[in-house]
């Protein structure tokens, strides 16, 4: 099946490796994602806060191109998905909104009648593609590897009735399939507090030193997440957390799909694990076995 | 606004400033999807237990009900509380009464910018501020563009501070050095003209 593609702006950079193993796990299980024609960004949060009509435009800008391509959308960022699905939520309730977008697009010949649906590659992978046939493809067992699962705050709310709400099981079921060691992680959908690392460090650093913790007790060798936020918040900071907390994690934070990728069989430069500001070495740390 | 008759605190009277803030930030909530659930809150606090920030909020979000039903949105929104909301919607899913706490806080965010009723240099506003002025200008968003907008506008000074993270990404192609801007610009602006000019026009009742 084919997929329209949203890969959002943090793909592009800061979250480039997830960008690179997005696309090698579907071309390896043989989905083709098409990249939306021209896509801006979804608005985020800011824009929401900002100017609630304009920030609605914005967004529905990318689901009327879509539309035109004639599939559903795969946005990997946990904040363009969730952007991008309250629009759509929003449109589909609200007459007067929807009337007043495509006001909007129609200066430009585009138009948006409600014919998409927003998806997350995680969902996709466990309810389209199946855990089973993932991991009939696997090439490498994960052999063990401790993971922790955090999904962070935005893919499980606010309800879409994907998986449980508190205790989401879609990134764990699949880990355990691949052959790796799901880990005790109790604060799996706590905020990681997004842009507050930037407005009050404070208080985004103790959100931070509490997951990393978390992790840590419960002895995971790596955390795997689908939120290029998240992933900079707790990879990038370690070094601030360590100085400030006196405590010395040092643990990889890779994106679900680079870990699956390896199971089949992606190379670290494929799957951009070599963008990892702490590597993640499995030799060293999985009593891994080939198949 | 000058102080005339309205402004007189009167039993079951509401000052002028009070009276339009109100009605605003009623019509806004009524386009959030299942917004008007605002009504069943019974004041149990499980939204305030249940944010993870909370503690550092000079006003809790059950609070927040409360004092909007006191009459009180000028306090809501010169609060700090508002801005230390990180969207995490922990609060939305555990409230029994299904009331949209985060988008209700949403909805005061924009209120409170409309109303230019906060501090100027105040953190989450310039960045929220810086951001949308990148959109509009590529498109897109761009990571190092955003932050040096941010802290223009804050202390420019926390820029030194950002240099060695800003460094080690770059290392790992995690940076692009310029910008990029969408394709088509030029229709993008007209969207964005056009969304400028309905969003001003006073949103009807859904019926």
């Amino acid at each position: 099946m084919n997929y329209s593609y949203y890969p959002g702006c943090s793909l592009e950079a800061s979250a480039k490796g997830y960008d690179e193993s997005v696309k090698y796990v579907f071309s390896e299980l043989g989905h083709e994602l098409i990249e939306i024609d021209d896509w801006n960004c979804c608005g985020a949060t800011y824009y929401m806060a900002t100017k609630e009509t304009i920030s609605l435009v914005i967004s529905a800008r990318n689901l009327a191109i879509a539309e035109k391509q004639g599939m559903d959308i795969i946005a990997p960022c946990s904040s363009c998905y969730t952007i991008l699905y309250k629009t759509n939520h929003i449109l589909k309730n609200n007459r007067i909104l929807r009337e007043k977008v495509n006001q909007a697009l129609r200066k430009v010949g585009l138009e948006y009648n409600l014919n998409v649906e927003v998806r997350h590659p995680l969902e996709v992978l466990v309810n389209d593609v199946g855990i089973e046939t993932i991991a009939s493809k696997a090439k490498i067992s994960l052999g063990g590897l401790k993971i922790a699962q955090y999904y962070g705050c935005q893919i499980v709310r606010p309800e879409r009735g994907l998986d449980d709400k508190d205790d989401p099981q879609m990134m764990d079921n699949l880990c355990k399939a691949l052959g790796a060691e799901n880990v005790y992680f109790p604060m799996k959908t706590q905020c990681c507090g997004g842009m507050l690392m930037t407005t009050y460090p404070d208080v985004g650093l103790g959100l931070n030193k509490k997951l990393l913790e978390c992790a840590k007790e419960n002895s995971a060798d790596i955390i795997i997440t689908t939120c290029p936020l998240c992933q900079i918040n707790l990879e990038a900071y370690q070094n601030k957390i360590n100085k400030k907390f006196e405590t010395d994690f040092k643990i990889p934070v890779l994106f679900f799909t680079q870990i699956v990728g390896h199971a089949l069989g992606g190379s670290p430069r494929e799957l951009g694990l070599n963008r990892s500001l702490i590597p993640f070495e499995p030799e060293k740390i999985s009593r891994e076995v080939q198949r | 606004m000058t102080k005339g008759k309205a402004d007189q605190i009167l039993p079951g009277i509401l000052n002028e400033k009070e009276r339009e803030l109100r009605n605003s930030f009623l019509l806004q909530v009524k386009n959030i999807p299942g917004g008007k659930s605002i009504k069943k809150c019974i004041q149990c606090g499980t939204c305030t237990a249940t944010c993870p920030v909370s503690y550092t909020m000079d006003i809790t979000p059950r609070e927040i009900i409360a004092l909007f039903r006191a009459k009180e949105i000028d306090t809501i929104l010169s609060s700090r509380t508002i801005w230390i909301c990180a969207s995490c919607y922990a609060c939305t899913v555990r409230c029994p009464q299904g009331v949209k706490v985060t988008d209700i806080i949403y909805t005061l965010k924009r209120l409170a910018i409309e109303n230019e009723i906060f501090p100027k240099k105040f953190p989450v506003y310039a960045l929220s501020n810086s951001f949308v002025w990148l959109v509009n200008h590529l498109g897109l968003s761009y990571e190092p563009g955003l932050l040096v907008a941010y802290c223009l506008r804050t202390n420019p000074f926390k820029l030194l501070g950002m240099v060695p993270l800003f460094l080690k990404l770059a290392k790992k192609g995690r940076i692009g050095f310029f910008p990029r801007k969408i394709k088509n610009k030029k229709n993008f602006s007209k969207i964005l003209k056009e969304a400028e000019i309905v969003e001003n026009i006073i949103p009807m009742h859904e019926s």
